[in-house]
């Protein structure tokens, strides 16, 4: 079935809606100083499953559903949303959204078209493929994996959420869109102690595909104990290092390095504000050579993709960085208009309520030509950290962190003893000038990113190879 | 299941809905479909936000959200379930699927409602519910207003806007104890934000000004000033080498490390041994003159809440005496766990005091001598089972006693645990923008890790 059959079906039938009154809810918003209008319909379904100390503890089901309607005039918004998807709650809002700007007469909408987006995910329901007894038989075995896996682990939460939206569009130049996004994670974090220290360790991963692929993939296993694994790694980490040094990143989840550092700054509606610290910077060189950075809304099943954005353009493959030189931003539809480009398919929102922007999808390096071992074993003395928590970056100054949660220090070539977590610091400008080594070891990430931004969160994915970045500030405690 | 068999009626008019009708109904659905206990939290938000950026209108948004969540208890089985969509067969729908979900969830001997005795029957007017009587166009002015004044520098090159928000939400919480609390409370804003350049690069800042009366927010101006304050003087800031020294938090991040206690001595951490401070009652954690008490029932502040998300009687009470633990922040889950009783804190805590204090800032960073004055803190490098705490920052450098130069690009670190213990001092600029009424604080030592060689 068409994804624009099943949106009708979901959003628009259950209150006798069609076509045509989505024309004459945005005709009425157009006309005088408007330039465009949209309107976004909604329906989510999430579930969610919780394991701890050992039973299954909490279980929670959420349904979701509103239109959000949005009039633009030069670089105003008006906004309105609501949760009742009729006629008449459909035109309030678009009455209140309209004041944004002087209407003098509603105009006739142009011939409606259907856009189209990628097949990238399945559009079934991605958790009632399984029972709830198999739902329950997941939890657990995740659970006794890991309880097994070494008698000092103490505790064990696991989760499992699953969810499935329907959205449609509707826009004043006649486009009419829709998609189907299925959304599924596990999660398992454990503790582990050993005289009388206790340490944690986590590990999770999804995307969107359905529950079955965490049975097909033998990912519960995995995961388990890959958790079970860095707290005990954790058990022996010392103090880590304080200062600026040579630090080596594993691949995957440490390509949040590239979500901070070069990503929330080469968003378009900070370069078209010019209050990023890569404004203008279109051309110039803000990399090593070798360095290409792309973001890829294109990818199947991964978290951060999409058949199309949440303003009904398709997704593509945009390349930020390209052998060191900076190439492109991220754009919404709003902010390409004002940058007199067009879309890159980055418009996204949290939901039906929150006002679309430019997003990052999935944003990765691609792979150099070094073996993982010859980038360690050409380090005198640095930091080699391989899981991270998250990070944050203040655009305008361009300063960006990031937090390893396992990191070891490496002494002539060798790695030597684990470290405890710490906050690295850097300029994000600078810091991919600094590169020297790029690993041919690329990967992405296991499905577990959350970007925030302005209020608003949307999955995302990063990934990257190992690099070696000559000089990046590490806030650990032993000065 | 039929939607027409229910006795539910409800009115499906976005505007003027009886929300306890709604709740009540729910109760009563839920018990007929053979829940031993439910209980229904709804809420309603409304209001809009403005904001202006470069003297203009920027954007106008226009909030309505509502959401309903029940949790249903078969036996000491639990499933909860949330929707935004109040018509009764959505409720409906919700309460099945939560009754569905706790026929597969296992018996949890803590699970259940809080204890009906503990419900909060009575209780005081708060005056948390202050509406503004403010137009869309008025509220635009106060922003272009404030926005004029932050950018009122020719340093001052760029905006990212000023806005102005205003959000009424009714709360009601019921349970089959036949408890049902009802109340409304506004929140007003103010905030801006702008950019200053200089040859060195641009820098950003920020102020804001949050109350439940409108009565209570600063001066649009003041807040305007202090925006443009604020990032002027971070210009031409340079990192640091790395040094172990004093450090001087701001109030808006003092703030922040108190989070990490309350965090650190509530149930959920504290049952599943997560804690870096378990077993801590009655021990030292903070210096002896450190004192710390909640108070729920301040009227018109931010946190003040008769009942919390459990309905349970909320109470005033010291937390800290001297440097001593009295009591943990506890829910009637966590508190089962623990063999204890739930100190009210189900959804956080309630407006935290600490000690008066007769320093100023000033008088503080007389006092640090040399060291760093903390004005933001990024990411979150908080490990919340060891207390590691890693997070990076900026500032400025003070010397003997006196303001050098704004820093940035340094992280700070240490452990929570032995932070408590070296708070050297606080300061009189209490700020209520928040949960936690919390003035400049000084911490004898911290490692700063910085790129200068």
């Amino acid at each position: 079935m068409e994804s624009i059959d099943i949106a009708r079906a979901q959003l628009l039938s259950p209150t006798g809606l069609v076509d045509e009154d989505l024309n004459r809810a945005l005709s009425t918003i157009l006309g005088g100083a408007v330039d465009a209008a949209d309107l976004y319909f909604q329906s989510q379904v999430r579930e969610a499953w919780s394991l701890d100390d050992g039973i299954v503890k909490d279980a929670s089901y959420s349904r979701q559903r509103g239109v959000g309607v949005r009039a633009i005039s030069g670089e105003k918004t008006g906004f309105a949303y609501s949760d009742d998807i009729e006629m008449s709650a459909l035109l309030d809002s678009a009455r209140a959204a309209r004041t944004i700007a002087k209407v003098s007469n509603s105009i006739v909408m142009p011939s409606q078209h259907i856009q189209t987006g990628h097949q990238l995910y399945l559009q079934d329901s991605p958790f009632t493929v399984l029972d709830e007894h198999q739902k329950m038989d997941l939890l657990r075995q995740a659970d006794e994996i890991a309880r097994q896996a070494d008698p000092r682990v103490k505790q064990v939460v696991v989760s499992l959420v699953g969810m499935h939206e329907v959205i449609l569009i509707a826009r004043s130049d006649g486009l009419l869109a829709a998609d189907v996004r299925p959304l599924v994670r596990f999660n398992i974090s454990v503790i582990a102690e050993q005289n009388g220290r206790r340490e944690q360790g986590s590990m999770g991963g999804g995307g969107r595909f359905d529950y079955n692929q965490f049975i097909q993939e033998n990912s519960i296993e995995t995961f388990a104990k890959e958790a079970v694994r860095q707290a005990l790694v954790n058990l022996e980490a010392k103090d880590a290092p304080a200062g600026k040094m040579t630090v080596v990143l594993g691949p995957g989840w440490p390509g949040v390095l590239l979500h901070e550092a070069v990503g929330h700054g080469l968003e378009g509606d900070f370069n078209r504000k010019e209050t990023s610290a890569f404004s203008g910077r279109i051309g110039e060189r803000v990399a090593s050579a070798g360095v290409t950075v792309v973001d890829d809304g294109t990818l199947k099943n991964r978290r951060g993709s999409l058949n199309l954005d949440d303003e009904g353009t398709p997704t593509q493959c945009t390349t930020l960085i390209e052998d060191g030189v900076l190439r492109g931003y991220m754009q919404d539809r709003l902010n390409a208009q004002l940058s007199g480009t067009v879309s890159t398919g980055n418009g996204r929102r949290e939901s039906y309520a929150h006002l679309p922007m430019p997003r990052m999808t999935n944003t990765y390096m691609l792979a150099g030509e070094h073996a993982p071992e010859d980038i360690i074993a050409s380090v005198e003395h640095g930091f080699y950290a391989v899981n991270f928590g998250g990070g944050q970056v203040d655009i305008t100054s361009g300063k960006f962190v990031f937090s390893a949660s396992e990191a070891y220090m490496i002494e002539n070539g060798k790695i030597t003893y684990p470290v405890k977590g710490a906050t690295l610091i850097g300029d994000g400008p600078d810091v991919l000038t600094r590169v020297s080594m790029i690993g041919n070891d690329l990967q992405l990430d296991s499905g577990i990113g959350t970007c925030g931004k302005e209020g608003q969160s949307v999955p995302v994915g990063v990934g990257q190879p190992t690099l070696k970045v000559d000089g990046i500030t590490v806030g650990g405690t032993q000065a | 299941m039929s939607k027409q068999e229910s006795t539910v009626n409800i009115n499906t008019s976005s505007k003027d809905m009886d929300i306890e009708q709604i709740v009540s109904d729910a109760i009563r659905y839920a018990k007929n479909k053979g829940a031993d206990h439910i209980e229904v939290s709804a809420r309603n938000d409304k209001g809009y936000s403005v904001s202006s950026r470069l003297g203009d209108i920027e954007t106008l948004e226009h909030h309505n959200q509502r959401a309903l969540g029940v949790t249903v208890y078969r036996g000491k089985a639990k499933g909860s379930a949330d929707s935004n969509d109040m018509r009764s067969s959505a409720i409906e729908d919700i309460i099945d699927a939560a009754l569905s979900m706790a026929s597969f969830t296992a018996e949890d001997e803590s699970a259940g409602l809080a204890d009906a005795e503990l419900m909060a029957t009575n209780y005081p007017e708060l005056e948390l519910d202050r509406p503004w009587q403010l137009e869309p166009d008025q509220a635009l002015k106060i922003a272009m207003q404030c926005e004029d004044i932050a950018r009122d520098d020719e340093r001052i090159v760029n905006s990212e806007g000023a806005s102005v928000s205003t959000i009424r939400s009714e709360s009601i919480y019921a349970n089959s104890h036949d408890f049902l609390g009802h109340y409304a409370s506004t929140r007003h804003s103010i905030s801006c934000s702008v950019v200053a350049a200089d040859e060195k690069g641009m820098q950003r800042d920020y102020w804001y000004s949050v109350a439940r009366d409108a009565q209570a927010l600063d001066a649009v101006d003041s807040i305007g000033l202090k925006a443009r304050e604020r990032t002027l003087r971070r210009l031409n800031a340079r990192s640091l080498s790395t040094r172990e020294v004093p450090v001087l938090f701001e109030p808006n991040i003092a703030r922040s490390i108190f989070g990490h206690f309350f965090s650190a001595i509530n149930g959920a951490a504290l049952y599943r041994d997560a804690s870096f401070l378990p077993d801590s009652l009655g021990q030292n954690i903070f210096p002896d003159w450190l004192s710390i008490s909640e108070d729920p029932y301040i009227k018109t502040a931010l946190a003040s809440s008769p009942f919390d998300a459990e309905g349970v009687r909320t109470q005033a009470r010291d937390i800290v005496s001297n440097g001593v633990l009295e009591g943990y922040i506890l829910s009637s889950y966590s508190a089962r766990k623990l063999g204890m009783t739930t100190t009210g804190n189900s959804g956080g805590v309630h407006n935290i005091r600490l000690p008066e204090s007769q320093y100023t800032q000033d008088d503080l960073i007389k006092q640090m001598g040399s060291g760093v004055l903390l004005t933001e803190l990024i990411g979150n490098g908080v490990n919340p089972v060891t207390g590691d705490y890693s997070r990076g920052a900026a500032g400025f450098w003070v010397e003997n006693g006196e303001i050098q130069y704004p820093v940035q690009e340094i992280t700070i670190a240490g452990n929570l645990k032995e932070m408590f213990q070296r708070i050297a001092a606080v300061g009189n600029d209490i700020d209520t923008c928040g949960g936690i009424h919390c003035g400049s604080m000084l911490m004898d030592q911290m490692t700063i890790a910085g790129s200068v060689d």
